[in-house]
């Protein structure tokens, strides 16, 4: 059958401002958008820029913005929509955009280098010959958020990021500091802790839920971040 | 641009952080990758990663070097294996004291589960030798390594297309390639390199690969006209998603799964009597094509059935999510309801860049050190895999190879001399995007990869034979001179993937040469290379490695000696 993607361009040597591409490709509904995408690439124009790798929803690389909606390319097929109208194809939102369907994810990873506490206990001292007991219902109090791919689909739905707080630290980044904060191996809590009590911080997520419903992973994003607060309060009331 | 480092690492994966984070205390390391770290394909690994723990029952490092060694079908390097397999609890013991988030068991130790191959008391039944986290352990293990490389002051240089080693007086002394994002040159100068850049299943049309996994780090040896060794060893994984070929882990099998042909067989029972579904992957990946070729794939088509009902929607969800997660997304199916399509996918590939145990590549088989080069992972050949990797193998390697690589390299680096950039390392580079994008050439890259991928996956996966590999040989030449005449449509030099991909295409179809070249050599079935013209094990003659070198007339084939040892040469029955 075919269908039509309508797809936003943008090539900052030509454009001032994007634009949008219409194509139309012979598909399969069960074929994902990620398929379609590079039957564009290669069939009818080998310009159009767009991230892929691992293409079952694993790596991360093709967060876009699918009829508005956060979502990863590989991971949606045809069928997930309404192809007897255009799909319409944009990059993830809130970030800057270099090229067709690429955005600058520096201030995504960079974000998630912020909340890594530097002075943390040094892994080369690890000379035990056993590993550290940790019960099945300490583990999984963070299994959750081991879920996370750093894709950025959190960050392109988030409303705090994309129309309030452009500093804010974002969703994927609170939920990689919860996975530690909770997981009863870690001995640099309070550090991290403190990263998060930080003005943009922890504090900025007004809980909208729309990071939890786009999440690729499926992951509880808002409810960790929930939690996350409420660990800091009840740490807060020890120290007094 | 120039970057200055001790060591640089190309390749992000869980090879190229385990070293990275070795050194990165003492040394000024960078890790160069050509896609964001965190994209790497090691993040795919879902199963486990074996170690003799112990943890569910008693296991030794005997019982799990023997199994690699028969896995293998004794084409292993048997010290290799040793240091492998004796390593492997405390390079587990070390990952866990670093935060990877294992699965554990009711003593809140390291939970471990069967896998293919692994067994009790050399060969007499399944053991759990495998650590994991749920289904995500490559996640898992490289989200912990990233944290603790930024911790570390690692850098990372993301979406750079290395294209050359640079060399000078013999001595590695850097790498050189390009910005994705600009097409600027960028070179790389520092004492060490080491190449962890994965595998290159993307030659084939039915893979578990990744788009990125294109052999880059094998043609930049060939480039450094060094050899590649036991190439013609490729792993098809049993249980791909049937079309996708989006890999079903080993572990939906350790945790009950069975395999059934159209007939409802559990027809495994027939190939391997004692470890049934969990037998090695070639030996199960030949066994499903039998069937199929039997007629007896689902509906007589060229698919069988995993049957994972048994295990339990409970189970599933708590053992397997994102399998599970993945086949309702693609499949459409509950797996606790109905079965999974699945055929054999190109997976692994046991062969690479020749290196000691030390992590040095080796210039030639008599085992001559290239200084300042190091490999580690699935692009190097130590070798531990032989013939045939068993299951959860792969990450304890990238960890115990990793590791060693980085030691070796805090050992050698303060007598190293700081070689001097060779002068044209940024015009070589420049020249050739340019000349691929000023091009003329009328060959369109997306027809010639599929034509590779096809004629690779038909004619020279599991079962293979001489006559056609000769032919299949002939086509990819062929191939590789239209690719010379390749014409690019999109000059522009900012994300210019079609530019990426034809340079991965001229890597992918070298490395095909030499897959080819070295299967048509090898007259013998060993492992996962079967030829159907010589169908057994051919010790006199054949338990040797493979090496090629690409030479101005050709490539030019040689054998090298494997180390023996303490496990004599058997039959293999499972």
């Amino acid at each position: 059958m075919k269908i039509t993607l309508k797809v936003q361009r943008f090539n900052p040597q030509i454009d001032m401002e994007p634009h949008y591409n219409s194509f139309t490709i012979e598909v399969e509904p069960n074929e994902r958008i990620l398929d379609c995408l590079n039957k564009i690439r290669w069939t009818q124009d080998s310009s159009l820029a767009f991230r892929m790798s691992c293409a079952h929803g694993i790596c991360g690389s093709d967060g876009l913005t699918i009829n508005n909606q956060s979502a990863l390319a590989c991971q949606k097929l045809v069928k997930d929509y309404d192809y007897t109208k255009e799909i319409v194809i944009e990059p993830l939102k809130y970030f800057e955009v270099v090229k067709d369907l690429i955005v600058n994810l520096n201030p995504f990873f960079e974000r998630i280098e912020s909340i890594t506490p530097k002075e943390a206990s040094n892994p080369s001292i690890f000379m035990l010959e056993q590993e550290r007991i940790q019960t099945i219902e300490e583990r999984r109090r963070f299994d959750d958020a081991l879920k996370c791919i750093l894709c950025g689909c959190c960050y392109g739905a988030c409303p705090v990021m994309t129309e309030q707080d452009q500093e804010f630290i974002g969703p994927a980044a609170i939920l990689r500091e919860q996975r530690y904060i909770f997981d009863s191996r870690t001995t640099t809590i309070n550090e991290r802790l403190q990263i998060l009590k930080k003005p943009h911080g922890v504090w900025g997520c007004k809980s909208y839920y729309v990071c939890t419903v786009v999440c690729p992973k499926n992951i509880k994003v808002t409810e960790a971040i929930l939690r996350t607060k409420k660990k800091i309060i009840q740490e807060q009331s020890k120290v007094k | 641009m120039i970057h200055e480092y001790d060591v640089v690492i190309i390749g992000g994966g869980i090879a190229g952080l385990y070293t990275a984070l070795t050194v990165a205390e003492n040394v000024k390391v960078a890790v160069i990758s050509k896609v964001h770290v965190t994209r790497s394909h090691s993040v795919a690994a879902q199963g486990g990663i074996a170690a003799c723990l112990g943890n569910e029952e008693e296991d030794h490092w005997e019982w799990h070097m023997y199994d690699t060694v028969k896995g293998s079908d004794y084409l292993a390097d048997q010290n290799a294996v040793e240091v492998l397999t004796k390593e492997a609890p405390n390079a587990i013991y070390k990952l866990e004291h670093m935060g990877v988030p294992f699965s554990r068991n009711a003593q809140g130790k390291i939970e471990q589960r069967r896998f293919g191959g692994h067994t009790k008391n050399f060969g007499e039944a399944p053991i759990k030798r495998a650590g994991y986290a749920s289904d995500r352990t490559g996640r898992a293990i490289m989200d912990t390594l990233y944290d603790r490389c930024l911790q570390k002051g690692v850098t990372f240089h993301n979406e750079i297309f290395i294209q050359h080693l640079l060399f000078a007086l013999n001595n590695c002394c850097g790498a050189t390639g390009y910005d994705i994002a600009t097409s600027a040159p960028q070179v790389f100068h520092a004492k060490a390199v080491v190449l962890a850049t994965g595998g290159s299943g993307k030659i084939y049309k039915t893979t578990s690969n990744g788009y990125a996994s294109t052999g880059d780090g094998f043609a930049l040896a060939l480039d450094a006209l060094l050899p590649l060794e036991d190439m013609e060893f490729i792993q098809f994984h049993p249980t791909g998603i049937y079309g996708l070929g989006i890999l079903i882990s080993e572990a939906a099998r350790a945790e009950g799964g069975v395999l059934r042909n159209g007939l409802g067989e559990r027809f495994m029972e027939r190939y391997a009597p004692t470890l049934k579904d969990l037998a090695p992957r070639d030996i199960v990946s030949r066994a499903i094509l039998k069937e199929i070729s039997n007629g007896k794939g689902i509906d007589g088509k060229d698919y069988v059935y995993l049957d994972l009902r048994e295990i339990g929607k409970e189970r599933l969800n708590q053992k397997l999510p994102e399998i599970t997660s993945f086949i309702q997304t693609y499949l459409g199916i509950d797996p606790s309801e109905k079965q999974i399509p699945v055929a054999p996918t190109c997976h692994y590939i046991m062969g690479g860049i020749p290196t000691d145990i030390e992590g040095h590549v080796l210039a030639d088989k008599a085992g001559t050190i290239l200084p300042g080069l190091y490999a580690a992972g699935e692009c190097a050949c130590v070798s531990v895999h032989g013939a045939n990797r068993l299951g959860c193998n792969s990450l304890i390697d990238l960890v115990v190879f990793g590791g060693r690589t980085g030691l070796s390299i805090l050992k050698e680096i303060k007598a190293r001399i700081v070689q001097p950039i060779p002068v044209q390392a940024e015009s070589i580079v420049m020249d050739k995007i340019s000349s691929l994008i000023e091009s003329k050439g009328v060959e369109c890259i997306a027809i010639l990869r599929e034509n590779m991928q096809r004629l690779m996956t038909e004619q020279c996966s599991v079962f293979r034979n001489g006559q056609v590999l000769a032919q299949t040989l002939l086509v990819i030449r062929q191939l590789k001179k239209r690719a010379l005449n390749v014409g690019l449509v999109n000059k522009s030099r900012i994300f210019n993937y079609e530019l990426q991909e034809a340079l991965e295409l001229n890597n992918m179809l070298r490395i095909a040469e030499v897959i080819v070249h070295s299967a048509l050599q090898r007259k013998e079935s060993r492992g996962a290379h079967f030829r159907g013209d010589y169908p057994e094990r051919n010790d006199e003659e054949w338990l040797k490695h493979t090496f090629v070198n690409e030479t101005p007339t050709g490539l030019k084939e040689s054998y090298k000696p494997l180390s023996t040892g303490r496990f004599t040469l058997e039959k293999r029955r499972y």
